[in-house]
C-alpha cells in the first residue's frame, strides 16, 4: 500500500512535481505514465527519500519511507538501472544488497536464476552489460529482499517484446500473491501490457488515473470513412467534437449511434466504427500530458 | 540472459531482521567491500602497499648507512600514504555520485549519518592497515639494511610515535572524505585537496604580514611534526587550529550538504 498526498517539488519558479495525490492498493500493478520530463522520477525519489520534498508526503505500508527499518525487506526499488558501479560484477552487486538486507548467498543464485541471467553472465562486470540486462539485474536487486511493495522506474525500459511480457508474468505473479507494484513508463503500450491501473502524469500534475478499462472506456469511438474530408464536415455539422491523430481515422468524442446518425444524414459511407481503445487512449495520453497538443486539437 | 526463468521462491524466513535496523557492522562490512570491489578500488589499495614498500626499497639502496633506522625508514613511507589515502577517502564518497550508486545505498539504509558513519569506520580501518603494512616493511627495510647495507639498523620508536603517525594519517584520511562529501565530485574534490594547500601555502609565504600565521593555518607543516616526532605543546595548537579549518569546517558544511541534497 503506497499513500501519496499533496506531494510537491519546486526547483526555484519550475514546479517539477505538483500536489500529486494518489492510493496504489495490494494486489494491483499500477503504472505511472507520463512524458519524458512530466516528473516521474523526481515523485518516485520523493516517495523513498532520496530527494526532500518542498511540500507534502508519501507513505508506504503505512510509514514513511525513511523510517522503514531495513526497507529493502519491505520495499523493492529501481530507480535507474544503469546507476550502478561499471566495475562490479551483476552477482556482487545484488551480494552488496544481500549483505546490508542480511540475507545469505543463496539468495543471490535464486534471484539471478529468476531473471534469467547466467552464472558466466553474473560474473561479467556492468559496464558490459546491455541495457536490458541491466534491467533484468535490477529487477533482481528490487526482488532480493522478499519485499511486499515494489517501486520500479521504466522497469521496461530496452527490454525486447519477449522481455517485456516476461516483466508481465513476473510482476502480475507479484501482485496475484498480494504484492504492490507500482512502475512508470513513458510508453504508452508498454503500460498497457504490465500495469492494470493506469496514473497519468503531465507537467507534474496527474491528469487521469483508473483502471485501463475506464480509461479506454473514456477514448471515444474511431471512424473511418471513405471520404476523410466529407467526415469530418459532417461532424462539424453535427456538432460532434473530434481527434485527428494523424492517421487517416479520426477518434469522435461521442456514442456510436451519435456518430451514425449524423453521418448518415450527410450520406457518408463509413468503413470502420468502433471503440478506440489504444488508438483512442494514445491520443488521450498525448492530449492529457502535453499543452501542444491541446492546442493543436483546438485550432 | 535466458528465456527460461526460475519461478520467484520467499526468501529465508528472518523474523527479527525484519523489523530491527540495519546493523551498523553490516553497513561497514559493505563498505569495505565495496573499496576492494571495483577494480579501480583494488589497484588503489594495492597501489598505496606497493609504493610504500617501493619507497622502502629505494630509501634501502640510496640510504646513507647511518641513516638506515627503524625510524627513518618509517618516515619515508609517511608522505606517499599521506598523498594516497585520503584519495580513498575522496572516492569513497564521490563514487556514490559519479556512479550514481547512492541510488542504491541511500535506498537500503534511508540514514544518510549511518551510511557516512559506516564509511569513515571503513576508512579508518583501512588507513590503519595501510599504516600497519607501512610498519612492517619499514621492519623489514631496516633488516635487509643491517644485512645488506651494513646500516645502523636502530629500532628506537616509542608507542607515542606509533600513535602520532597513526593521527597523521587519519587526520588526511578525514579531510579527503570531507572534501568528497562538500564537492561530492571526483575530479573537483581531489584537485582542490592538493591544489588549495599549495596555493594557500604560496600565499602566506609570499604575502609578508600573513608569514606569522602560515603555521597555523597550512595544515601540512602543521602536520609535518607528527611524522618527525616533534609534537611540542605549541605544535599541538597549530595541529588543532589548522584541523579545524582544513578538516573540521569542510567536515561540517559536507556532512550537512549531503543530508540536503538531493540523491538522482
Amino acid at each position: 500500500m503506497i499513500v501519496v498526498e499533496e506531494l510537491t517539488k519546486r526547483y526555484g519558479a519550475f514546479t517539477a512535481v505538483d500536489h500529486v495525490s494518489f492510493t496504489v492498493e495490494p494486489g494491483s500493478v499500477t503504472g505511472f505514465l507520463g512524458p519524458n520530463g512530466a516528473g516521474k522520477s523526481t515523485a518516485m525519489r520523493m516517495m523513498v527519500g532520496l530527494t526532500p520534498p518542498s511540500a507534502g508526503h508519501a507513505t508506504i505500508l503505512g510509514r514513511p519511507y525513511s523510517e522503514i527499518p531495513n526497507p529493502g525487506r519491505q520495499v523493492g526499488v529501481l530507480l535507474d538501472a544503469s546507476a550502478q558501479h561499471a566495475g562490479r560484477t551483476g552477482r556482487e552487486i545484488l551480494k552488496l544488497g544481500a549483505i546490508v538486507m542480511g540475507l545469505p548467498d543463496t539468495r543471490v543464485d535464486h534471484l539471478l536464476e529468476v531473471v534469467g541471467l547466467t552464472p558466466d553472465e553474473a560474473k561479467r562486470r556492468v559496464g558490459n552489460y546491455s541495457l536490458g540486462m541491466r534491467q533484468r539485474l535490477g529487477i533482481a536487486h528490487a526482488l532480493l529482499g522478499e519485499p511486499s511493495v515494489l517501486i520500479l522506474d521504466e522497469p521496461a525500459n530496452g527490454l525486447d517484446p519477449a522481455g517485456i511480457h516476461w516483466m508481465r508474468g513476473l510482476l502480475r505473479g507479484f501482485a496475484e500473491r498480494g504484492g504492490t507494484v507500482f512502475l512508470s513508463s513513458h510508453l504508452l503500450n508498454e503500460v498497457e501490457i504490465i500495469a492494470d491501473q493506469l496514473l497519468v502524469i503531465g507537467r507534474g500534475k496527474i491528469v487521469a488515473e483508473g483502471s485501463k478499462e475506464d480509461l479506454v472506456s473514456q477514448s471515444g469511438i474511431l471512424v473511418r470513412a471513405t471520404s476523410f474530408a466529407e467526415l469530418k464536415a459532417s461532424l462539424t455539422r453535427a456538432g460532434l467534437a473530434y481527434d485527428d491523430n494523424g492517421s487517416d481515422a479520426l477518434i469522435v468524442k461521442s456514442s456510436a449511434e451519435e456518430i451514425s446518425r449524423a453521418t448518415m444524414a450527410d450520406r457518408v459511407v463509413l468503413t470502420e466504427l468502433r471503440p478506440a481503445e489504444s488508438e483512442g487512449l494514445e491520443t488521450l495520453f498525448l492530449q492529457l500530458t502535453s499543452d501542444d497538443a491541446r492546442q493543436e486539437t483546438a485550432a | 540472459m535466458s528465456i527460461i526463468t526460475a519461478p520467484l521462491q520467499p526468501a529465508a524466513p528472518v523474523e527479527a531482521e525484519q523489523i530491527s535496523r540495519v546493523p551498523l557492522l553490516r553497513l561497514l562490512h559493505v563498505e569495505l567491500r565495496k573499496v576492494t570491489d571495483t577494480r579501480a578500488g583494488k589497484w588503489l589499495f594495492i597501489g598505496i602497499g606497493a609504493i610504500t614498500a617501493v619507497v622502502i626499497l629505494v630509501f634501502l639502496l640510496v640510504g646513507a648507512p647511518t641513516d638506515l633506522t627503524f625510524n627513518n625508514f618509517l618516515t619515508a613511507t609517511g608522505s606517499p600514504q599521506g598523498y594516497l589515502l585520503p584519495v580513498l577517502g575522496v572516492l569513497a564518497i564521490t563514487s556514490e555520485w559519479s556512479q550514481r550508486t547512492g541510488l542504491v545505498t541511500f535506498t537500503l539504509e534511508p540514514s544518510r549519518v549511518r551510511v557516512v558513519a559506516a564509511k569513515f569506520i571503513a576508512m579508518i580501518l583501512l588507513g590503519l592497515t595501510a599504516v600497519a603494512v607501512a610498519f612492517a616493511l619499514a621492519a623489514g627495510g631496516n633488516v635487509l639494511g643491517i644485512v645488506t647495507q651494513s646500516g645502523t639498523g636502530a629500532w628506537h620508536y616509542t608507542a607515542a610515535w606509533v600513535a602520532e603517525v597513526g593521527l597523521g594519517q587519519i587526520i588526511g584520511i578525514i579531510e579527503g572524505l570531507a572534501f568528497g562529501m562538500l564537492f561530492m565530485n571526483s575530479a573537483a574534490a581531489i584537485v582542490t585537496f592538493f591544489v588549495a594547500p599549495i596555493a594557500w601555502s604560496a600565499l602566506f609565504g609570499l604575502v609578508s604580514w600573513l608569514q606569522g600565521a602560515a603555521p597555523w593555518v597550512d595544515l601540512n607543516s602543521a602536520s609535518s611534526p607528527l611524522f618527525n616526532h616533534d609534537m611540542t605543546g605549541q605544535a599541538w595548537l597549530h595541529l588543532g587550529v589548522a584541523v579545524s579549518l582544513w578538516v573540521v569546517a569542510p567536515l561540517l558544511i559536507g556532512v550537512a550538504r549531503l543530508m540536503r541534497s538531493e540523491v538522482k
